[in-house]
């Protein structure tokens, strides 16, 4: 009896260990990975990385300066298409999503969730570029929009669904007619969430790089507008790191250390942002 | 006002409002029709996805048709082309990270949901989340100069010497190939499956949790007899989850599977995924059934995705409208 109660002790302890073991075991990747990045990345990085265009192949030297700002012309792109729709999308869902078109919109948005990012650049690769015939910025920019549009919907419904009947009721009372309720009431209470919601999205885009081979494709020039193949950093890592030369490998770190300060600082600050709110109520 | 002509405009409108639903106010009339458009939106760009990667593959589809899956043909200088080396190389490469990633997952996850003191639950559960913050080609990066040569100087020189007998860990060790592929996915896979399943277990009623509790069992106890079998269906479908992700995975597993053509035993061989091929050789591609056959295993990259996704959010609903019998 004594020696059967032991046993579950043991096993009991045996599991937590296990547990325990797994979320370290999970942590380690993430801390080798910053190690590294941090490492190399400070000893590639420096002005003229941050300042200058690529030198050509051969010549060490040159920096990405045009894949920074094409980085940020991207997501600028990828927000200008994305959020508008994605928060009306998501309004709908909250507001009227009660039927049956609204399930099959909720649906048709957590299915497109799990859509592999490179088959949405065959897709918009076949809209865009293939009709324009040429790889420009914008079309990255509808890409990444794409990526982007069910996360925003179904953050902005989440979201929407949390404020308190109250509010509403409160100005539907006043003789506020409804629209009017839900974007001046509802949405504007939901706002801090929402935002931080598209603030995950844009930080999840920000590093893709598969569905930008075909879209957005690459320069190692300055691009004017948004009409031409553009550059970034996420495709930069990745044609750097493959490449064979020690000078490129360098600065594929380099590119990695900027473009991880940029995605964790929007990630981490989204969450405080949230946590804090969450806290203060 | 009270002209005729207003209160005919009256009357026409309250038949249109009659025709279209039962608002009483323009703005809410137009209001719930332009969000509706806009929400229609989404079913569309899905639809025009599996449309418009139908159409690209026609060709390749017309000349190949079933035998493009079984083929290991892929030769673009004579025009022959077969899926079959991509298929085997995102397969296996997904089932190896789901049998090193699952393990730890619901490690995570039941240390996190049931386990865990309070005070740490929120670190750990932030630090996995940053996992999944990390850009792919930062993860491709990292596998090809820190992971690959630690694999092939530490980890399969010593697979090799003690499970060598098996044929999945021999021939020569070059650190890039299967092995450093499913890793890679592992870790990129590990954040879905244990925020999911994480999920899953807080949606499992307390009052299971507690009768076991209250019964005597221990806190592993209460888990397993009580809390697992009632949350099975959520784990197993966010299990599908993540393999949906390492399915459709592209940069990361493009820069350290090794990339060649071959269907090899070995984890230590080289490998191809599905979309490290398109990655690779879209923009290059010539010729129109050279595109037209990445087009194709786009699409069944898609169709295959797609299906995982569905079933997977089916198994994951499922579990909040089990019969509960009174929830505290």
């Amino acid at each position: 009896m004594l020696d059967a109660y032991r046993r579950r002790k043991v096993t009991d302890l045996l599991v937590r260990g296990a547990c325990v073991l797994a979320a370290v075991m999970a942590v380690i990747p993430l801390g080798s990975v910053l190690f590294y990045v941090a490492e190399r990345g400070i000893s590639g990085l420096n002005w003229a990385f941050l300042s200058e265009l690529p030198k050509p192949v051969g010549e060490t030297g040159g920096g990405m300066a045009n894949a920074i700002v094409g980085t940020l012309k991207l997501v600028g792109l990828a927000c200008v298409f994305g959020i508008p729709p994605g928060v009306l999308a998501g309004v709908y869902l909250a507001e009227f999503g009660h039927s049956r078109f609204g399930g099959v919109v909720r649906f048709c948005a957590d299915v497109m969730s799990g859509v592999p990012s490179i088959t949405v650049g065959i897709f918009v690769y076949s809209l865009i570029v293939l009709t324009t015939k040429h790889f420009s910025a914008w079309a990255g920019g509808v890409a990444l929009a794409v990526l982007m549009l069910p996360t925003v919907t179904r953050t902005t419904e989440e979201l929407l669904k949390l404020v308190p009947e109250s509010l509403r009721e409160a100005a539907l009372g006043l003789g506020v007619p409804k629209w009017r309720a839900t974007l001046r009431v509802m949405l504007r209470t939901a706002a801090p969430g929402i935002a931080t919601g598209v603030m995950l999205a844009v930080a999840r885009v920000a590093g893709e790089t598969a569905p930008l081979l075909f879209t957005a494709f690459n320069n190692r020039f300055w691009s004017s507008g948004v009409d031409e193949p553009t550059a970034s950093l996420p495709v930069n890592i990745y044609t750097y790191a493959v490449s064979p030369y020690e000078d490129w490998h360098a600065q594929a770190w380099a590119a990695a250390l900027v473009l991880l300060i940029m995605v964790l600082l929007l990630n981490i600050s989204a969450r405080l942002l949230v946590r804090n709110r969450v806290g203060a109520r | 006002m009270s002209s005729p002509e207003a209160a005919s405009l009256v009357r026409r409108r309250s038949t249109i409002l009659a025709r279209f639903g039962h608002e009483v106010n323009w703005g809410d009339f137009v209001f719930r029709r332009a969000t509706a458009f806009v929400a229609l939106f989404v079913i569309v760009a899905l639809l025009a996805m599996a449309l418009a990667m139908g159409r690209s593959s026609q060709v390749s589809l017309a000349k190949f048709g079933l035998g493009f899956v079984f083929s290991r043909d892929w030769d673009p200088v004579h025009e022959s082309y077969g899926a079959l080396p991509f298929i085997y190389g995102t397969v296996v490469s997904s089932l190896l990270a789901l049998a090193l990633a699952v393990p730890i997952s619901l490690g995570v996850a039941i240390f996190l949901s049931e386990l865990a003191p309070k005070w740490l639950r929120g670190p750990v559960a932030f630090t996995v989340e940053l996992l999944a913050a990390v850009p792919s080609v930062v993860y491709g990066l990292w596998g090809i100069f820190a992971l690959a040569p630690w694999l092939r100087d530490t980890v399969e020189p010593l697979l090799a010497k003690f499970f060598g007998f098996l044929p999945l860990f021999q021939g020569p060790t070059r650190g890039y190939g299967m092995l450093a592929g499913g890793i890679v996915l592992a870790i990129m896979i590990t954040p879905t499956i244990s925020s999911v399943s994480r999920e899953v277990l807080r949606a499992v009623p307390g009052a299971l949790r507690e009768g076991a509790l209250g019964l005597g069992a221990t806190p592993w106890e209460a888990v397993r007899f009580a809390v697992l079998p009632y949350a099975r269906s959520g784990l197993v479908g966010a299990t599908v989850l993540g393999l949906g992700r390492a399915l459709g995975e592209t940069m990361a597993i493009t820069m350290v599977i090794g990339n060649r053509t071959e269907i090899s035993t070995s984890l230590f061989a080289p490998s191809y995924t599905m979309a490290s091929v398109i990655a690779n050789e879209f923009t290059e591609a010539t010729g129109q059934l050279y595109l037209s056959s990445l087009a194709e295993i786009g699409l069944l990259l898609f169709l295959v995705t797609v299906l995982l996704n569905v079933v997977a959010r089916l198994l994951v609903w499922r579990v909040g409208r089990l019969p509960e019998g009174g929830r505290l």
